[in-house]
């Protein structure tokens, strides 16, 4: 099945149909229920209100990954929403994981979320409890937390196959949508771990993402209770993992960073290499090659905070690809007519602010 | 210990981690006697149960201050109790879930420190590190595995007790109707 583009032929920016048994019309779903191994990656949200910003945050990863995660506030850090970023992509053709947390809103907030996502083309929805507020660059925030990360999970699920909100109102046309949550195999309770992405499962998660993994034998453990448990036969599981930037950043995000497990060997490794930053990459290919051996892995999810350009790299070295090719824009004749509007608007705003500040305009 | 101490007071000789974790004391021997504590509430419900003729007779409505005071003082003392008025005790190991800073009710975020602190409020031993060792003892333990529906924010300051007791008091009787 190589190079099956999934998109609607002609027309990349088109919605797919829905596949019998899936539920939603998301790529990243086609591709997991036809036993590939499937690439995800992170954006990294802009501060900014440009959509280009967006658009060229996202075509590094084209043609490497199945699905793109923006994330909502993550860190507990303000950036473009989850919403946003998602409804672009989707313009462009791209099959975007929509990150939900709780942290911000409420279940009034959430669910109107779900199905404005959902109306623009959204497929993939990630239910996550959320950093606290104390993390991140506005710690004097009202945490919400009405929602936790199952209830959240419940509810869409709810919301999608007996088409009512939580309320029990009616929705004249579900959200079709590939549910999602993550697990953090690398934090205490240990043993409750794996119990805990069963309570996930029975809410509603059909694919899980995991935290950054940088302890591989840890992981092998939790995966061997999953198992047991045959856990990964109920859901697809997508292995995080990054590269590091230098052991200076290891040691921060090991102490900043909420709920990240990172062993003093892999800290040793960096220190003791010549160029730290190709060795943080390498090691990561290293754990994506031992990782896509562990049985029940179902793809990995590369996050590669502020070093993006290394994804297609890192992707391509590690060959968990194994020959196959993700979607890829094609081009079409109006994308340039698009790009070069935005331009003239962007140019043509610019000089009328500029403008404005010298003539008042008459009242 | 420093030859020379910054400041001239020494509040206690004990490590700064064993003095935050005493304002817990109490929250952890509740969940260390979880399955004490669950063998009480047992009894506790029983003799509410009993006593739905009195309720009744008082009215549900005019029970519900005093009830709740009471409840309030003891579930404050033992359990630090947040009065969210849908107690799930039995099903967290006996440690209050309302008292993680996310209000998680179905289990721990991903954030757990290594040492099984929270991640907000570093100090604390996470509510749900407590719950999972709590639930090990207790014969219901179980129940921790369960899915629990979003916090009513509605019920906030009413007393658990005695909305329990009603409920069990009805599927009693609709029960008792069907047999």
């Amino acid at each position: 099945m190589m190079n099956t583009h999934d998109q609607v032929p002609g027309d990349p920016a088109a919605p797919l149909p829905e596949l019998p048994g899936h539920s939603s019309r998301s790529r990243l779903e086609r591709i997991l229920r036809r036993g590939e191994f499937a690439v995800t990656a992170e954006l990294n949200p802009p501060d900014s209100a440009d959509p280009q910003e967006v658009y060229d945050r996202a075509e590094i990863f084209e043609g490497w990954v199945d699905g793109i995660n923006a994330t909502d506030g993550s860190g507990a850090n303000c950036h473009m929403s989850s919403v946003g970023i998602c409804a672009l992509l989707t313009r462009m053709g791209y099959s975007p994981v929509l990150q939900i947390s709780c942290r911000d809103r409420n279940r009034i907030a959430v669910q109107g979320d779900v199905l404005g996502a959902a109306a623009m083309g959204v497929g993939n929805m990630l239910c996550l409890t959320g950093d606290g507020v104390q993390a991140g660059d506005q710690p004097g925030a009202k945490p919400v937390f009405d929602f936790d990360c199952m209830s959240l999970l419940e509810t869409i699920r709810i919301m999608r196959d007996e088409r009512r909100f939580l309320s029990g109102r009616n929705i004249t046309t579900p959200p079709a949508v590939f549910l999602g949550a993550a697990i953090n195999p690398f934090a205490p309770p240990y043993d409750f771990r794996p119990l805990r992405l069963a309570k996930k499962i029975a809410s509603g998660a059909q694919f899980v993402q995991s935290q950054y993994c940088y302890d591989v034998p840890m992981l092998r453990q939790y995966m061997g209770r999953v198992r047991d448990l045959g856990l990964h036969e109920q859901c697809f599981i997508l292995v995080g993992v990054g590269p590091l930037a230098s052991p200076k950043a290891a040691r921060w995000i090991r102490s900043n960073v909420p709920g990240v497990h990172i062993p003093d060997s892999i800290i040793a490794r960096l220190e003791g290499a010549e160029n730290p930053k190709r060795e943080g990459e390498q090691l990561c290919i290293d754990i994506i090659r031992q990782v896509q051996e562990i049985e029940g892995v179902a793809g990995v999810h590369v996050m590669a905070y502020r070093q993006e350009e290394l994804v297609a790299e890192i992707v391509h070295e590690s060959g968990v690809l194994r020959g196959r090719k993700p979607w890829k824009k094609e081009p079409r004749a109006d994308d340039a007519i698009v790009v070069e509007r935005l331009e003239d608007i962007l140019t043509e705003a610019g000089e009328s602010a500029g403008t404005a500040e010298g003539s008042k305009e008459p009242a | 210990m420093a030859a020379h101490s910054k400041s001239a007071y020494q509040p206690a000789d004990v490590s700064p981690q064993r003095r935050a974790r005493s304002r817990y004391t109490l929250r952890l021997w509740a969940v260390r006697h979880a399955r004490f504590l669950e063998r009480v509430y047992t009894r506790l419900a029983d003799v509410f149960l009993k006593l739905h003729p009195l309720w009744q007779a008082v009215g549900y409505r005019r029970a519900e201050r005093p009830v709740k005071a009471v409840e309030k003082v003891v579930k404050g003392f033992l359990f630090d109790c947040r009065m969210c008025g849908q107690c799930i005790l039995s099903s967290t190991g006996m440690s209050c879930p309302m008292n993680c800073p996310k209000q998680l009710r179905n289990g721990p975020c991903g954030g757990v420190r290594a040492d099984g602190n929270c991640e907000v409020e570093p100090d604390m031993p996470c509510v749900w590190v407590q719950a999972w060792q709590g639930s090990r003892q207790m014969a219901g333990g179980d129940a921790i595995q369960a899915v629990q529906k979003p916090v009513d924010q509605s019920l906030r300051e009413t007393s658990a007790w005695l909305r329990v007791t009603a409920q069990a008091a009805a599927e009693r009787a609709a029960t008792t109707d069907q047999g």
